[in-house]
Formats: C-alpha cells, structure tokens, sequence
C-alpha cells in the first residue's frame, strides 16, 4: 500500500458565516497527481490553500506524514504553490525569482570540531550550490539563457514556467498547483498539460492540482477529486470517474451526459423514456433512480431495431464526432457519433447494459422546517405561503375568527407551531414575477434531464439559505432571480414529533 | 477666407502662456539678477560671496539636517501606518486614512499657530520648561505633524498595488516575516518611498514660516534667506534661489525622481 503523504480529515473552513468547506476528508498517496475539480466556488482554491498554509481550518486536522500541521505557518511545510497569477515577483529577474526559494533555505551540516565532537550547524546554501540548482531547474522548464531577463519582459508561457521552476527549485514533497494554466491559450494549455505530466513522471514528487476544466483533469491525473458547494462529490481515477460517476452532479459535470429520471422495473431492468432497459446496476424493484447515459454509448441503428425511435432535430459537426439530438417522444437525447445523419430523418437508438448508469437520485422532495403564522399562512425558506392547516388535524376545520377548531371540538391556536413542509419537485413552480411566489431566489445550478431541466433555487442570505429543487420545462439561467411558487394544496404539513409530545 | 481650424494643439495655448509668463520669464530674470551686481552689469560677486561665506554655507547645511531629520522621523511614523492600513481588510480603513489627510484641508498657518500655542502650554509646566527655548525640536515636530499626510499617501498608494500573493508566494518559499519584509514589502514600496521623500525633503527645507513660528525666530533655513534678501539686495537673494535650485535639482535627480512616472506622486486615495 502506498504511503499517505497527506491526509485531511474531517476538515471544515468558514470564511465568516459562509460554510466553504463541509467536512472534507481525503488522502493523497505519495507520489500521485490528484486534482481537485470542480465549478468555480466550490472550494477547490479554498482546499489547496489550507494545504499550502495561507487559510487555517476552521476544525479538523491536515496530517503530513501523519504529522498534524494545520496550523503550521506557510513557510515551514514542505510544500510549494505555483500561483494562479503566477506571483512572480516583478523586481527580480528570472534567476532571483528562482533562486528566492533557495536563499530562504537553511541546511543543518554535521562538523566535528579538534576534539572530534560532532555539532550541527545551519547553514545558508552556497552561491555555487544555488546557481547550480537555478540551471538545473532551468533546464527542466526549458528556459535555459533566461536568467538575466526582467519578469516584464516574458510572456504568459514563459512566466507560468518560471513560477514552476521557482516552485520545483526547492524540492517540495508536494507540488501544489492552483488553476495554473488558466491564463495560458488553448493550444499552449494543452502543451502545458503534457510537459507538467512529464515533469511529475520526471521528478517523482506529489501533484496537487486545482483545476475547474474537467478535461485537463481526465488528461493529466492519476486520481481525481469532485467537489462541488463545499462537499467531495467522488473520488476515483478518471476512467472510474468518468464511466462510473457516483451521482448526477458529477455525471453532469464531467463529460457530456444524458440524464432521465427513470424507475427500477425488474432485476437489473430500468425502465426511463417510456421503455425498459436492461442494465448492469441492482436498485430495489420500484425505486426512482437517476439514469446517465453517455451520448457516445448510444448507438444507431435502423429505426425498426432501435430500442429508443425518434426524429433527428439537430445535427453539429464537433470535429471528431458529430453530436446528434434526437426527439424521442417528449424526451431529447444527445448521441455522440463519427457517421452523420440529416435532421428530420427517423432514426433508432439502443444502449448497451453497461452504457447505462443508474444512480439514486439525490432529491426527491423538498423538506423544510416551517412555522404557522398568525394568518394560518406557513413561514419557511425565507418567505410565507398560503397553506391549508387543517391537514396537521385529521377532520378539523376553521372556524370563522381563524381558530383551528379540530373532531373533538377542540379550539387551538396555532400560532408559532413548528411544522415540517414537504413539497414535491412538481409542484413548484418559478417565475420572473419578483411578487408572483411566496419566496425568492437565485437559481445555483440547471442540469438537463432529457425532457425537463432539474433547477435548484437558491433562497435568503448566505447564512440562513434554503434550496427549492424542482423540475420544470423552461429553460432559465443560472443566477436569474426568480420567485417560487407552490400551489396551496401542494404544501404538505406535519407536526414536528417535538411538538406533538407536546400536544399529547 | 480660410477658416482657422481648431485642433487640439489649441488647448495647449493657455497653459503656454502660463508656463512662459510664470515658469521661463521669472527663472531668466532669477538668472539675470544672481549674475549681476548693483550697476546691472555681469559679475560673478554675487557667487563669489555666497560659496566665501561660511553662515551661507552652514544654512544650506543646517536647512539640509533638518529637512532630512523631517523627513527620517515622518517615514518612521508613516510607513508602519501605510503598511498595516493597505494590507488590513478593514472595511471602514478610509477612516483612518482621513484622519491622517484631514490637516490637509485647515489652514496651513492656523495649524503652525495651534502647535505654537499647545508647546507654550506645555511649557508652563515646570517640567516641560526646556520646551521654552528648544526651538529646533519645536520646528521639527512643527514640520513632521504638516507634512506627515504626504508622506502616508504616497506610500499607501504604492502598498495598495503590491498584490497579496506575493506576499504569500514568498512565505511558500520558506520566508519569514524579516525575509518577506526586506526582499518584498521594502523594494516594491520603494516608489513610495521616493515620492513620499521628495514631497517632504523639498519644502521642509524652503517652508519658513514654520520656522520662524516655532522656532522664535532663532531657527533660519534657506527659504528665509531668500525671503530676507529679496527685502534688500535681489542679486544675493537670486543667486541663493539658484542655489537652492541645484540642491533641490540634485537630490531629486539622486532619488530617481526624473524617472517616466511609474511612481505616481500618489494623492489619489
């Protein structure tokens, strides 16, 4: 078993009230290049930087060797950053930039003195020892004969190498890498990625790498970690990331995907665009679960062998592939492939059992702690909605100055009582209309669900949010301003048990 | 008839005048009046007697300690206060800022007169009576407390620039507090530093009426040479006005000062 060079373990950082981190707990293998991957946000940068020692965890411990140093000052742990902006200092030539690392540097040496006692004593590095180092690291990036230039004076390549090289000079036992080629065009990135692969086949140290582009990710590590608001959605290898996503965030987020609700209809048999598949997973007979489907597992075929028919709507030439939508009934599947077709033409589709990854659907219903009002209306998620009160009470009714007046007869007011809300994600509806709903939000994320899109509204301040997830058929922005709608029969109460000891 | 057209050169037209009336015409006279005697006839007396006489020379001298004291002891207040105001994420640091600006915008001479009066009140007590007659230590705090705000800006300014991952990019490198200081924080502020320097070196050197408010009159830089001698031989005074020239020409070319303007003489807050 390898050796864990690092380990964080139940690590959580807020930045004032905001939750940043939520309990996050990993390990890295000596050696490995593992990226943190994920939207901007998610506390990627935030994760690297408590490595590197600029942010402290709020709790939890980072482990070195095993070693806790979560609160470690940067400058003693064996690690070094290769900044987003890169952070050169500007005036230092190429060689001071490099060798700055180098001259902070104290080496203990053993001496022994007349009397052949031994003592250690710190030492700087030598001048010769230094230039020696900057030449060689040098020539790792390939910039021999820079060392006299002026930072100003190179271009976005050439200083993204120099921050390398003023990284690798000291010889960490981690290479912390944040967004590092962000700045760099596409075709520089991708040389980039290959020479940074080589580099840590080369040097042997570990990788940690920040990247929110999830094919730099697939392409250069050898473990790959998901996060996305704060949580690690899945750790794996890219191919296990990739062909085994663990829900449909990830799905979504690495490659393109194909994503239906879909229910368990038999023994491995999932049952989602209106027909029954065979598959590879075991899920409980009857159980909604998310299907993912890979656009370039879906084969075509002619319309009389096809599991799935449908009508070609659109057609784009990607390069190496052509990525085909097809209308199936109400339902629109993307199917990646090298041979064209035209738009208009029917066409069939059929999945292989193992192109077909079921996974449990991460929401289902809406749960939230709400408060009656004064008004019978229920106070949650930052706003209030009309609701009908008379469901916590089989068989009671409102009489006529709003007391709620139950079978027995009983007059109750129920003012301030903690309930608990369900809200089914059909039944809510958004709209643009700031006044429309009971509550309002900003909608965080949209993932296309084959015939409708998965919206998750964010409602209220950072410290006291609330997520409405519903379905719906519109197409809306991330970030659009919407007000939430829930019809008053679809509001579902209960008691919370507190509460009903209290009432018993 | 050809219509005069109007370009942007003509803008330029007002400040020409300006610059040929106040600037060139007034240093040719300068000129004419150091190396002239009384007949209005070219000599070199005028420089003769001011480099043979040693009260000249010891005022240059003594103008240039105090200044450079000054200038020492506002750096010294300043730099600190900069750096902790430009790194700090204070939401409200303009507060402070302005506080320290806020002199600025009182009368320069009500603000002599105030710290007159307050080392008066002082030395009634018995003992701060040395206060009564130290009056270069008077002209001293007199002139750090009116220039202090330029020499904060400036630095703030340039601080405000340095970009907090380089600080944070050389703690990853393994330096210290001591090692990020002097081979980050103290070379990038250098503009600052320049600036702040010029715009306090320059006029406590010439500003007089500090002087002669604090300092009973006993404490004499060169501006109050100048002034004295335009009362009576405008030819001595000229040539001193020259000479000070050069000295104030001198320490701005030694402190980078003619340099394309990287160091913004920072008063934009």
């Amino acid at each position: 078993m390898a050796e864990h060079i690092i380990e964080l373990k139940g690590v959580t950082k807020y930045f004032g009230e905001n939750l940043i981190i939520d309990n996050v707990s990993f390990y890295v293998n000596k050696g490995e290049f593992i990226t943190f991957l994920g939207p901007s946000g998610c506390g990627k940068t935030t994760t690297l930087r408590m490595i590197a020692g600029f942010d402290l965890p709020t709790s939890g411990q980072i482990l070195l060797h095993g070693e806790d140093i979560s609160s470690l000052p940067p400058n003693k742990r064996p690690v070094n950053t290769v900044f987003q902006r890169y952070a050169l200092f500007p005036h230092l030539n190429v060689y001071e930039n490099i060798a700055f690392g180098l001259k902070c540097k104290r080496v203990i040496s053993t001496y022994r003195n007349d009397k052949g006692d031994e003592y250690t004593k710190k030492e700087k590095l030598t001048k010769k020892e230094i230039s020696a180092k900057v030449q060689k690291a040098l020539e790792i990036v390939d910039l021999e004969g820079f060392e006299k230039r002026s930072i100003s004076t190179l271009s976005g390549g050439q200083q993204q190498r120099v921050a390398i090289a003023r990284a690798i000079v000291n010889e960490p036992e981690i290479l912390l890498l944040d967004e590092p080629l962000g700045a760099l065009d596409l075709k520089m990135r991708k040389e980039m990625q290959i020479e940074l692969k080589k580099m840590h086949d080369r040097l042997g140290i570990t990788f940690i790498y920040v990247t929110h582009d999830q094919e730099e990710a697939l392409t250069m590590s050898d473990t790959i970690v998901v996060m996305a608001d704060g949580v690690v959605q899945q750790i794996g290898t890219p191919t296990k990331i990739y062909n085994e996503p663990s829900n449909t965030f990830v799905a979504d987020f690495i490659g393109e995907s194909n994503i239906f609700n879909g229910t368990v209809v038999g023994k491995q048999k999932v049952r989602f665009c209106g027909k029954t598949f065979d598959c590879v997973d075991d899920f409980e007979l009857n159980e909604l679960v998310d299907v993912v489907v890979r656009p370039e597992d879906i084969k075509m075929c002619p319309p009389e062998q096809g599991t799935l028919k449908g009508e070609v709507i659109s057609v784009v030439f990607k390069g190496i592939h052509y990525e085909i939508t097809v209308q199936v009934g109400k339902y629109e599947v993307v199917v990646q492939s090298t041979e064209s077709r035209r738009v208009g033409e029917t066409i069939g589709m059929c999945v292989a059992p193992d192109g077909i990854h079921l996974m449990k659907p991460k929401y289902t219903t809406n749960f939230f702690d709400g408060v009656i009002t004064k008004h019978n209306t229920v106070a949650f998620a930052n706003g209030e909605f009309d609701c009908d009160v008379t469901q916590l009470y089989p068989g009671s009714h409102i009489d006529e100055e709003e007391y709620l007046v139950t079978k027995e007869g009983e007059k109750i007011d129920l003012t301030d009582t903690q309930v608990r809300v369900e809200v089914g994600l059909n039944d809510i509806t958004i709209s643009d209309d700031e006044d429309a709903g009971g509550t309002t939000g900003h909608i965080i994320s949209i993932i296309y669900k084959g015939d409708h899109y998965r919206v998750i509204v964010r409602t209220g301040d950072s410290d006291e949010d609330e997520d409405f997830v519903l379905a719906t058929e519109d197409l809306w922005n991330e970030n659009d301003y919407v007000s939430v709608i829930i019809p008053k029969e679809k509001i579902k109460l209960s008691l919370k048990p507190k509460a009903k000891e209290e009432e018993a | 008839m050809k219509i005069p057209r109007f370009s942007r050169k003509t803008l330029c037209i007002p400040y020409a005048v300006f610059l040929l009336f106040f600037v060139i015409v007034p240093m040719c006279v300068i000129l004419f009046y150091a190396f002239t005697d009384r007949q209005m006839h070219f000599s070199f007396s005028n420089f003769l007697r001011f480099f043979s006489d040693p009260t000249k020379l010891s005022t240059i001298v003594y103008s240039i300690v105090i200044a450079l004291i000054t200038t020492v002891v506002c750096l010294l207040i300043a730099y600190p206060v900069a750096l902790i105001l430009a790194r700090s994420k204070l939401k409200k640091k303009f507060v402070i800022l302005m506080l320290f600006v806020l002199p600025m915008w009182i009368n320069f001479v009500l603000r002599v007169n105030a710290i007159r009066e307050f080392f008066n009140l002082l030395s009634q007590a018995e003992a701060l009576a040395w206060l009564e007659s130290a009056n270069i230590f008077k002209t001293i705090v007199g002139m750090v407390y009116d220039f202090l705000p330029f020499m904060v800006l400036p630095l703030y300014t340039t601080m405000l620039k340095i970009d907090d991952s380089l600080y944070e990019a050389s703690a990853d490198l393994g330096g210290n507090v001591f090692t990020t200081f002097f081979r980050i924080t103290l070379p990038l502020s250098m503009p600052g530093i320049m600036s702040g320097v010029t715009m306090v070196f320059l006029p406590s050197m010439t500003n007089y009426v500090v002087s002669d408010m604090l300092g009973n009159a006993k404490v004499t830089i060169i501006g109050k040479f100048i002034y004295e001698y335009f009362g009576s031989d405008w030819h001595m005074g000229s040539m001193v006005a020259l000479v000070l020239l050069i000295v104030v020409f001198a320490s701005t070319l030694l402190s980078g000062g003619f340099k394309s303007e990287e160091n913004v003489r920072g008063t934009n807050i």
